[in-house]
């Protein structure tokens, strides 16, 4: 086997002949501009947006919406994640109920929260608790289920009380499922904002790239779509480094084949 | 676990009673939360009228058209980039470049090209089904055993057999996959591009019952959106199980 | 002619870190038709990546295969390996039929009658009424048999077969080693067997190479003068037949030493 280099040449050589293909035949043909403005006008136009300040208000206002609504959610669903996995007939009495909301997308619930929120910043971050709590709820439901039964035992026959078997036993043992769970919520938790900031809102980061597409606005429409991918990119980002550093037990397992 | 079950079945019919009565009795606002009664009566009617099933099949025949696109182009290209690494290096920069794009952003995008009609919720959709699709699929390709496509070459198959006869059957599992995934993207995606820019189908249904404040009707499209959704998962369920019987009988027989 | 003849091939590889590997050295034999001939060495000698090079599956790296006159530079039509993963080999999504009929297909036998050839094949094997399983639902053994069905499927004129019945019990190791040496009676076809087990190897063959440690080359043949048919206990009892085995044991055996 060829020792391959670890940096992409091939991969970055062809997104720099796409990007270049895109800014010649932008500036090439008017018609397109106006559907695709050339590379460097959007960049432009992004750093105009950032410097001036005209886009920082619809920023802070999708991130604190954002925050507050995966925050709520991680609470939420963690916190009954944990007791209805512990409580077997908690949980089977919840399941049928579960199962039947589940296949609703929860952006459907966009209507209900309107109705009863109004358009404000309450009915986003209502709304995206909603749906981070799914994958969230469900996952560390599934990560407390799979704890091996003699763990807890174990726990309590070093006479562990109720409160720190759930500290030091079942939440980290349960806590790859509820970080898969919180991962999931994360991209999740940012579709929902824009989707509703676009649905109704008059503010953020949706709102702003729906506007400039209705004002045809195309370069600041690419603008606002770069900066919320690059936003999407470093909380991945920051996720993953997060978790590494308090998830090192489990890599190391990973590492060593166990499972 | 049968009297469990009947527990929980218990359960949630007593918090159905008990919303029945509240709403009822007026103590939480009938504008906002109807008796559940009612929303079963307008549930029905619509459905009978025609009205919601109408709205669900424009929804599907936009939601279905993206979502087989997406696949017809994304498995071929999946399957291209599992088995040559080359081919793999070329695209892995752009597609980490658009991998991050929420896909209800595409949307904007989608309006500008398409404007408000069928082909602005095809793309979207094709977009976001894209990468579970894609990415199934590369791993599928990338997990198979060099014993398998070693066994396909002893017996002197031509490499496009090889991928139509051995390879595609193999990976079928994590294409499968790969498909199962996105189907519930597919509905959201289709529900949220008709709520920001169309003038039918269900998710726009739901929304402009908001707006007219016709709160039952409301519900009624959420009802019948959830039911799709099961119903959705379940033929997908069934065609899985046709299709790939045998990887069904093993999935099961290994629980 | 030799049906199959092997000349000077070697083979080497780049390993990760960069560092070149030889896992064969140099090896020669002329096989006969209708022979059955065995390769025994000691674990990591190369074996494997002998029967890939004579499968035309790898290319080696210097030295050549020749297989009914011609040299082989791909996957010769008239030849199939045996995988010793058989689980890996067989198609999960064909019935056991299906996968028998595979072998059928590929040599471009679509008639009407291939399904009858593939039963009769099953049922050769011993696996008759199995014809509707899938892979997982059978054991081990059964699922090398149905490999091996597989391969008769396709007539080839060489078998090659990478230590098929490693990985099984040793009862159904004798079982189907005798099933293995009914079907080629039967079949009359040339099988290249590779094993770690000796007794397995003098069981079986006609003939048996040595082959040396990393880089492999033969340090020995025999010829196995045994009667035919085989059998397990009078066979395996004879003095001739441990005193062979000795002779190969401590041949091997002392490659260990320094």
């Amino acid at each position: 086997m060829n020792p391959v280099s670890k940096f992409n040449w091939p991969g970055w050589l062809a997104f720099s002949v796409l990007l270049l293909l895109w800014e010649t035949a932008s500036r090439a043909l008017p018609g397109l501009r106006v559907y695709i403005p050339p590379i460097s006008q959007i960049l432009a136009s992004l750093g105009q947006l950032l410097l001036s300040g005209a886009i920082t208000n619809h920023l802070t206002v999708s991130l604190v919406r954002f925050v507050e609504g995966y925050l709520l959610a991680a609470a939420i669903a963690v916190s009954l994640g944990i007791i209805l996995g512990y409580f077997h007939y908690l949980h089977s009495l919840l399941e049928m109920l579960i199962e039947l909301l589940r296949p609703m997308p929860s952006v459907a619930i966009i209507p209900v929260a309107i109705l009863t929120l109004g358009l404000g910043d309450s009915m986003i971050v209502a709304v995206t608790v909603y749906a981070c709590l799914w994958p969230i709820l469900i996952n560390t439901i599934d990560g407390v289920r799979n704890i091996e039964r003699t763990l807890v035992d174990t726990g309590r026959t070093f006479g562990l009380s109720a409160g720190r078997i759930l500290w030091q036993i079942i939440l980290p043992g349960a806590s790859p499922y509820i970080v898969t769970g919180l991962r999931i919520g994360l991209s999740i938790a940012l579709i929902l904002v824009t989707t509703a900031e676009m649905v109704a809102g008059s503010k953020g980061l949706g709102f702003f790239i729906l506007d400039e597409e209705r004002s045809m606005n195309s370069s600041n429409m690419y603008a606002g779509i770069i900066l919320v991918a690059l936003l999407g990119y470093m909380l991945n980002r920051g996720f993953v480094l997060l978790e590494r550093k308090t998830m090192k037990w489990r890599h190391g397992m990973i590492a060593r084949g166990a499972r | 676990m049968r009297a469990v079950k009947l527990n929980g079945l218990m359960f949630m019919l007593g918090l159905f009673a008990v919303w029945e009565l509240v709403a009822q009795a007026e103590l939480i606002n009938p504008l906002v939360v109807p008796p559940l009664s009612k929303i079963l009566k307008i549930f029905f009617e619509l459905l009978w009228s025609g009205q919601i099933p109408a709205q669900i099949v424009v929804s599907m025949k936009r939601a279905l058209l993206g979502y087989f696109l997406a696949a017809a182009v994304f498995i071929p290209l999946g399957i291209l980039m599992g088995l040559y690494q080359p081919v793999y290096r070329v695209c892995e920069v752009v597609v980490e470049m658009l991998r991050p794009v929420p896909p209800p952003v595409v949307i904007p995008v989608a309006m500008l090209f398409f404007g408000l009609g069928d082909e602005m919720k095809i793309f979207v959709i094709f977009f976001s089904c894209a990468w579970p699709i894609l990415l199934n699929t590369i791993d599928g390709v990338r997990n198979l055993d060099w014993v398998l496509l070693n066994t396909a070459r002893t017996f002197g198959l031509s490499p496009g057999k090889i991928c139509w006869q051995v390879i595609l059957p193999a990976c079928s599992p994590q294409i499968i996959t790969g498909l199962r995934v996105s189907l519930p993207i597919m509905l959201i995606l289709v529900v949220i591009s008709e709520m920001v820019g169309s003038t039918d189908g269900i998710g726009y249904f739901i929304l402009d019952s908001q707006r007219r404040f016709r709160v039952a009707q409301m519900y009624a499209g959420m009802l019948s959106l959830a039911i799709l959704g099961y119903a959705l998962n379940q033929i997908f369920n069934l065609l899985h199980r046709r299709l790939l019987a045998w990887h069904w009988g093993m999935m099961t027989k290994m629980e | 002619m030799p049906i199959l003849e092997v000349q000077g091939l070697s083979k080497s590889y780049r390993q990760a870190g960069g560092e070149m590997t030889v896992a064969i050295g140099n090896i020669s034999c002329r096989i006969e038709a209708g022979e059955f001939v065995s390769f025994v060495g000691p674990s990591g000698c190369g074996k494997t990546t002998l029967l890939m090079s004579i499968a035309g599956l790898l290319a080696p790296t210097s030295g050549r295969v020749i297989v009914k006159g011609q040299e082989v530079v791909g996957p010769p039509p008239n030849l199939v390996l045996l995988f010793q993963e058989y689980n890996k080999s067989l198609f999960a999504w064909r019935s056991v039929l299906g996968n028998v009929r595979f072998g059928l297909e590929a040599r471009g036998d679509h008639s009407a009658d291939a399904e009858t050839k593939a039963r009769a094949l099953i049922d050769l094997v011993g696996l008759r009424g199995f014809e509707n399983h899938y892979p997982w639902e059978l054991s081990g053994g059964m699922q090398q048999r149905v490999a091996i069905a597989r391969a008769l499927a396709y007539e080839p004129e060489v078998l090659l077969m990478d230590e098929p019945f490693g990985s099984l019990d040793a009862l159904t190791r004798l079982d189907l080693e005798d099933t293995l040496l009914r079907l080629w009676a039967e079949l009359k076809t040339t099988i290249l067997f590779i094993t770690h087990d000796i007794e397995e190897a003098i069981y079986l063959s006609d003939r048996i190479w040595v082959l040396s440690r990393r880089p492999s080359e033969i340090v020995q043949e025999l010829q196995i003068h045994f009667s035919r048919p085989r059998n397990q206990v009078t066979t395996r009892t004879e003095a001739r037949f441990m005193e062979i085995r000795n002779d190969i044991y401590r041949r091997i055996a002392n490659q260990d030493a320094p």
